[in-house]
């Protein structure tokens, strides 16, 4: 056997759903993880640092469904992409599967990139625009060895039909421009879930489809994701879509996620000032809000360039404990079990 | 009961307003004689999905045509005059920004790079009241108070500015002229959670500070809800549905809104959102009947036939269902 074959049967054997983790190991583990980016001058010489990500820590076990809720410049892609692996870690380590990602290389890195499908959050920029569906979904497989053209437009149209593009005949020879955007993001979903992966990153996967595709496409994810039992991390802007999708919900503010909990408890009982805010302007429709002002913290997010010192939120939060919050970095609070809050006002 | 403006007088209506434009494949009825009626001191909400003709109203209305336009017709009574028999120099003049102004979509990404924002909110004034710079600059000062922008950012570029604070700046600009209607195109589409909830206030705000009225253009339900007065819902070129916003919250009439509704995710409740099935129709080949009926659960015979816009307690809906005569089922 070649090293090439035995790459090839690696390949094909991770597409065998592996059996349900029973918990003991997470499938990622994130460690105190900074990352920071350089801000040049001239060239050279370096101005200050971007910290985009300060100090994240948490698990992620098999099956499970994540999400990631914060504004935009709150580190969500910074930290979406250390993930994928496209960022280096500047502190702190990224575990899959007990392997540290920084210091994969070469083959390693090719077989953790399949392990781990990405959902674009423009169908449209993420499919070339000059190659068909079938040529889209098969490279993929090309890359990562499956040499048998059969298997492969046999594994191609399982993906087709799983995402619900039927009948597959009409749509593998179309090009991304002749489908609408919903079929496009089924496009999307389809190449990333093509060669099994056990973890899906979904970067804001429907912020750019229409209301009522919405809720169809996050309803497929989600069938998806109990069917493979794969682990998902679901990054968003959108509080309200959150519920239907994962079980735990992470609240980001200024490269630091400041709240984490499970969803309903989260909806329910906010605890760090930053989610109450975040809740009390998202809006169920309701003729009634057009009678009243929402309630909006002052200000806006900071410069990652050079964030406040101490609670990242203090200089917009009406609870400030003066001398403390603006001091010294909040710790993580247990306030009930499995829902953390980064706030003095738990201490 | 919420008070809606119905004694108010009435600011603006189209009659048969209809947009068509040629291209390649055909000609595109992107408006198809749309009948609205608006008061003054009102928002109006119209909604639809991308396609749904809605960002060519707001371009009829205000009549910014691209070149390919092949049909554009009916009536627009701004003020009881039909704006549509001025000519494109009375036109501007009397109306465009001086009655009837916008904040184009992403207006807040177009502003001019290379000018600072206070002589781009005062321009319009410049150009249409004859004001003196220094007096127009006053005037802009004025108008970045009632948005909530701070007075020395006048002096500023727009890439001195937040996401937030650039569309504010161009409400400002649509304002400057003091007209009676401002159209906004998904005028939050592109804001992050909090300065949307920021600019809708802004825009309630300045709705009770200076009596104007309001088209809101916007595919997202949950915000539409924060501003509207009334309610338009368009589906493939037509509008389906006018109804006042309380009851259209609660019980929207037509099949494509209560779809459409229904489709919305909530914070709160344990309603499961649903998805319609199927696509709208495309613009160049529009089914005969009513534009909804192949996607719709409550079709019946006569859907093969047009609706008209039927009355329904001061509601109107574009569907047989509510015919006066139905005796279907």
């Amino acid at each position: 056997m070649t090293t090439k074959d035995i790459l090839q049967t690696q390949a094909e054997a991770a597409v065998v759903p592996t059996a349900k983790d029973n918990g003991s190991l997470p499938l990622l583990s994130i460690r105190n993880l900074d990352v920071w980016f350089e801000l040049r001058r001239w060239g050279f010489g370096v101005a200050g640092y971007v910290r985009a990500v300060e100090n994240v820590c948490f698990d992620l076990h098999q099956g499970e469904a994540i999400a990631v809720v914060g504004e935009s410049g709150c580190g969500k892609s910074s930290l979406m992409k250390t993930i994928l692996g496209l960022h280096r870690p500047t502190r702190g380590e990224v575990i899959f599967r007990g392997q540290n990602v920084a210091g994969l290389r070469g083959h390693q890195l090719k077989a953790y990139r399949a392990q781990v499908g990405y959902i674009q959050q423009d169908p449209f920029g993420a499919l070339p625009p000059f190659m068909s569906i079938q040529r889209i979904l098969e490279e993929p497989l090309i890359i990562n060895g499956w040499k048998d053209p059969a298997r492969r437009r046999e594994r191609i149209r399982q993906a087709l039909e799983e995402v619900k593009l039927t009948p597959v005949d009409d749509f593998l020879a179309k090009f991304p421009h002749m489908l609408s955007g919903g079929q496009q993001q089924r496009v999307v979903i389809a190449r990333a879930m093509i060669l099994n992966p056990s973890l899906i990153v979904a970067d804001e996967p429907v912020s750019m489809l229409d209301a009522s595709v919405r809720v169809e496409i996050l309803k497929l994810l989600r069938s998806l994701q109990a069917a493979h039992n794969v682990a998902v991390i679901y990054i968003t802007h959108d509080l309200s879509t959150v519920r239907y999708f994962s079980e735990r919900i992470f609240v980001m503010y200024a490269g630091r996620i400041v709240e984490k909990a499970p969803v309903d408890r989260l909806l329910r009982n906010p605890r760090h000032p930053y989610t109450q805010a975040l809740l009390a302007a998202t809006s169920d429709p309701d003729a009634r809000n057009a009678e009243v002002f929402r309630e909006v913290p002052p200000g806006e997010p900071p410069s990652l360039v050079a964030p406040p010192t101490g609670c990242r939120f203090h200089p917009r939060c009406a609870h400030c404990i003066d001398g403390l919050s603006n001091v010294q970095d909040p710790p993580e609070i247990e306030v009930e079990p499995g829902h953390l809050v980064s706030c003095w006002l738990y201490r | 009961m919420i008070p809606t403006n119905g004694n108010q007088p009435t600011l603006l209506k189209t009659e048969n307003l209809t947009l068509h434009f040629r291209t390649g494949r055909g000609v595109v009825r992107a408006v198809d004689g749309v009948d609205l009626e608006l008061h003054a001191n009102e928002a109006m909400v119209v909604l639809g999905e991308s396609g749904c003709g809605k960002s060519s109203l707001a371009k009829a209305l205000l009549r910014l045509l691209p070149r390919n336009v092949h049909a554009y017709s009916g009536r627009v009574l701004l003020e009881d005059h039909n704006v549509m028999l001025l000519n494109e120099e009375a036109f501007r003049k009397q109306v465009r920004w001086v009655k009837m102004s916008m904040v184009p979509q992403a207006a807040m990404n177009a502003l001019n790079p290379v000018l600072r924002v206070g002589d781009q909110v005062a321009e319009p004034v410049i150009v249409h009241n004859g004001l003196r710079k220094e007096e127009a600059l006053l005037q802009a000062r004025k108008m970045f108070q009632h948005v909530g922008v701070p007075a020395d950012f006048l002096n500023r570029y727009a890439f001195e500015l937040s996401g937030g604070m650039r569309q504010r700046v161009a409400i400002a600009m649509s304002l400057v002229t003091m007209p009676r209607l401002v159209i906004l195109d998904e005028p939050t589409s592109a804001l992050d959670v909090l300065t949307q909830a920021n600019i809708m206030n802004v825009l309630k705000r300045i709705k009770k500070e200076l009596g104007i009225s309001y088209i809101l253009i916007t595919h997202d339900i949950a915000t539409s809800s924060e501003l509207a007065d009334r309610v338009a819902v368009m589906y493939a070129g037509q509008v389906v549905e006018v109804s006042d916003a309380a009851r259209f919250f609660t019980r929207p009439l037509h099949p494509y809104s209560q779809k459409l509704m229904a489709s919305v995710p909530k914070l709160h409740g344990n309603q499961e959102p649903d998805f319609i099935t199927g696509q709208p129709p495309s613009l160049f080949d529009l089914p005969a009947g009513c534009r909804f009926a192949p996607r719709c659960p409550a079709r019946f015979a006569r859907c093969g036939q047009p609706p008209p816009l039927i009355e329904q307690n001061g509601r109107r809906a574009r569907c047989w269902l509510y015919a006066p005569d139905r005796r279907d089922p």
